[in-house]
């Protein structure tokens, strides 16, 4: 690995090693461009991934306090951790599940589809459905996604099989094991999946695709990755012409630390790259970096999701498997006849026993609390995962009361569900509840909000630089050598689980980041 | 559950002691491989270091209104209470919530009716001594081996292969998912 003086600035700086920054970081340097990646955790291996489900919780998870309100569910039911994602190097591809849908073309033209509709602000993409299908070709590929490009699907669990009986007794026609970023069998030197069960605290097989053990080794094995763990970017600073030149972080020892730096490209997760664009405010950005249109942190979205559970006189033994491997895409249109716009997906999941009461049962006790777990070896599992409207006050900013423990203020989040999302999360969730009813459920329970993953749009692509932050490589408008390179540039949600977009985007970027290099322009 | 400290360090911290019987043939007694003859039994102790046994008393009896599974062991419980207690001893404003709170729930709660305990809990539902114990309950409780053998959670699946070949599909009473919405098994000479 590469070593690269602070000074040197000739070197592109990213910040975040997940979906977006892994990415980046391996397509940069392959194309020869020397690249400092700044991760705030630690490093983990297969080797060392916990197994035990507290352990891996905090092995994994960003838990540096954040504050929030609103009045969605997370706030009630979940006060302390309003978002669950990882701080760790390749981010949250670590513990994410791996379910790889696209986005449909009526997606990416929501303002169009959907038309007026009132608080939300939705705006289409700066990029057409074709362009976008290029990448998702070359993404699904790299990532070695199943039931594409004669990949296999993963083999049927048990709790799929609930479901699938459950989705045709309804009627439901697009169900399948899922388009999973999990090796069905082995696929660029890692091995295939054995159904553990323990996506979330790692896979210890390596079946599940990570930035961890696939981009940043290979981008390591270019020589021209200096990664750097342990270290917290606290300011992206730029010269008198606004340009970007250096990133101020603090290194393992909690010493500060400034990197000179030709470009910037900032993969922290939508909430950390809000707060360092907002942290990095200056007489000539007083309202942060890139933030001339005012929108950095605005327009948070989330996705709709919720757990919604099956208890059934048999065992079912939900734990063993795949954690994702199921999905009906019937939902995932428009029809407003529904009641709200935009469409969701029904996700197969489980909770291993120690996660379940914490995070996929509504808050409770006693009797009747106790009696849903006492089913645990009977129980079934389907999650939502359906798109949300953009709203401006839905936004990230920093709190003013609450620092963090280099003194800077910490992100603060605010969510006020739009009518759409409940009437979309309600729709689901009686979809769901008829599903195991017509296959004899004895009781359907329906789970909280957990906290949020799918962290996005805070720093969206757009055609006219008034209603977002970047154009449609995720080069802000402002500021030409300043890049976002995650979940934060999608213009809308749709959907899909976001990390096959932003991986997809990233692959875009790099191409334009190495054109505009060559061409002196960056 | 024998204490790893010396009897003199023993007595000098110990504030009280959580007791309880291990039923032959429950989960604990396969858990802990204790090998109990018939018509004997083996008992259990859990040391205490910031509350008393008529304290940790009480709170055993909350953690069992909040979570209420009749036939799983005290010592899953006790586990609860002992993590209370790591926790009390290392911070004077936890301990002197639980205690205030123990006392406000009187000497009479551990051993009065459920509907009683749970009248007495749902009139400090929204204390910070209510919401400590209920948390710290649901946090413990299911992460023991004692919970695991209970519910049937066969926990950590790398170390014995996943669950590949050990039921991940072992459902019959649905019918069989058709491969074009599925897929096959990985094959045999792959598995190296």
């Amino acid at each position: 690995m590469a070593a690269f003086d602070h000074k040197d600035d000739s070197v592109v700086v990213i910040i975040g090693s997940g979906a977006g920054g892994g990415t980046l970081a391996h397509e940069l340097t392959r194309r020869g461009i020397k690249v400092v990646l700044l991760e705030a955790g630690s490093r983990q291996s297969l080797d060392s991934f916990s197994q035990v489900p507290g352990e891996a919780f905090n092995q994994l998870t960003w838990l540096d306090t954040r504050t929030q309100s609103g009045n969605w569910g997370v706030a009630r039911d979940f006060p302390t951790l309003p978002v669950w994602h990882c701080k760790t190097v390749g981010g949250t591809t670590v513990h994410w599940t791996a379910s790889c849908p696209r986005l449909q073309p009526w997606e990416l033209r929501a303002r169009t589809t959907y038309g007026e509709i009132a608080r939300a602000s939705l705006i289409d993409w700066p990029i057409t459905p074709e362009e976008l299908e290029k990448y998702y070709a070359l993404a699904e590929r790299r990532m070695g996604v199943t039931r594409r490009n004669d990949i296999p699907g993963l083999p049927a669990s048990n709790n799929f099989k609930v479901m699938y009986a459950a989705a045709r007794k309804l009627g439901y026609k697009q169900v399948h094991t899922g388009h999973l970023a999990i090796n069905s069998r082995t696929f660029d030197g890692r091995g295939f999946c054995i159904q553990q069960g323990f996506c979330v605290q790692g896979c210890k097989m390596g079946a599940k695709w990570s930035t961890l053990y696939t981009e940043i080794p290979d981008a390591e094995e270019t020589g021209n990755l200096d990664l750097r763990i342990e270290s917290t970017a606290t300011r992206v600073e730029h010269e008198v012409n606004g340009r970007v030149n250096a990133v101020i972080y603090r290194d393992a020892q909690g010493h500060e630390q400034r990197q000179a730096a030709r470009a910037v490209c900032v993969a922290g997760n939508a909430i950390e790259t809000t707060r360092l664009l907002l942290l990095s405010e200056s007489s000539k950005f007083p309202h942060g970096l890139a933030n001339s249109s005012g929108q950095v942190g605005r327009n948070y979205c989330h996705q709709i999701t919720g757990f919604v559970w099956g208890i059934f006189d048999k065992p079912i033994y939900f734990w063993r498997g795949a954690t994702i491997a199921g999905v009906i895409e019937d939902e995932a249109i428009n029809d407003p006849r529904r009641g709200f716009v935009g469409g969701y997906r029904i996700e197969l999941v489980a909770l291993d026993l120690p996660t379940l009461p914490l995070v996929g049962l509504r808050y409770g006790w006693g009797r009747d609390f106790a009696s849903i777990i006492d089913n645990y070896r009977n129980l079934a599992g389907m999650f939502i995962n359906g798109e949300d409207l953009p709203c401006a006050d839905n936004r990230i900013t920093l709190d003013a009361n609450i620092k963090d423990a280099y003194g800077l203020p910490v992100a603060h989040i605010h969510v006020d569900e739009h009518p759409n999302d409940q009437a979309l999360r309600k729709h689901a969730q009686g979809q769901m509840s008829r599903m195991y009813e017509a296959i004899g459920a004895k009781r359907v329970v329906v789970g909280p909000t957990p906290p949020a993953t799918h962290n996005t749009c805070t720093a969206r692509m757009s055609a006219d630089p008034r209603d977002g932050v970047t154009n449609g490589w995720g080069q802000t408008h402002d500021i030409a050598n300043l890049f976002i390179s995650d979940g934060s540039v999608l213009t809308t949600p749709g959907s899909a689980n976001p990390t096959l977009t932003i991986v997809a985007l990233a692959l875009r970027q790099a191409e334009y980041i190495a054109e505009q290099m060559k061409a002196g322009q960056v | 559950m024998n204490h790893p400290l010396p009897r003199r360090e023993f007595l000098k911290t110990t504030t009280g002691l959580l007791t309880g019987i291990v039923v032959a043939g429950s989960p604990l007694a396969s858990i802990a491989k204790l090998r109990i003859a018939p018509g004997r039994q083996r008992a259990w102790a859990v040391p205490l270091s910031a509350f008393t046994t008529a304290e940790a008393t009480t709170l055993m009896a909350m953690a069992r209104t909040i979570a209420p599974h009749d036939k799983l062991d005290d010592a899953a419980y006790a586990l609860v209470i002992k993590a209370v207690d790591a926790t009390a001893v290392k911070d004077d404003r936890t301990h002197k919530t639980i205690t205030e709170g123990i006392a406000g729930l009187g000497a009479g709660f551990a051993k009065s009716p459920e509907s009683d305990r749970v009248a007495a809990l749902t009139k400090i539902e929204s204390s910070e001594f209510f919401q400590t114990m209920r948390l710290k309950t649901l946090q413990v409780l299911y992460s023991s081996p004692i919970a695991y053998a209970y519910f049937g959670y066969e926990g950590e699946a790398f170390s014995k292969g996943g669950y590949l070949h050990r039921g991940f599909n072992d459902l019959h009473w649905l019918p069989d998912v058709p491969l074009e919405a599925s897929g096959p098994l990985p094959e045999p000479e792959e598995q190296m």
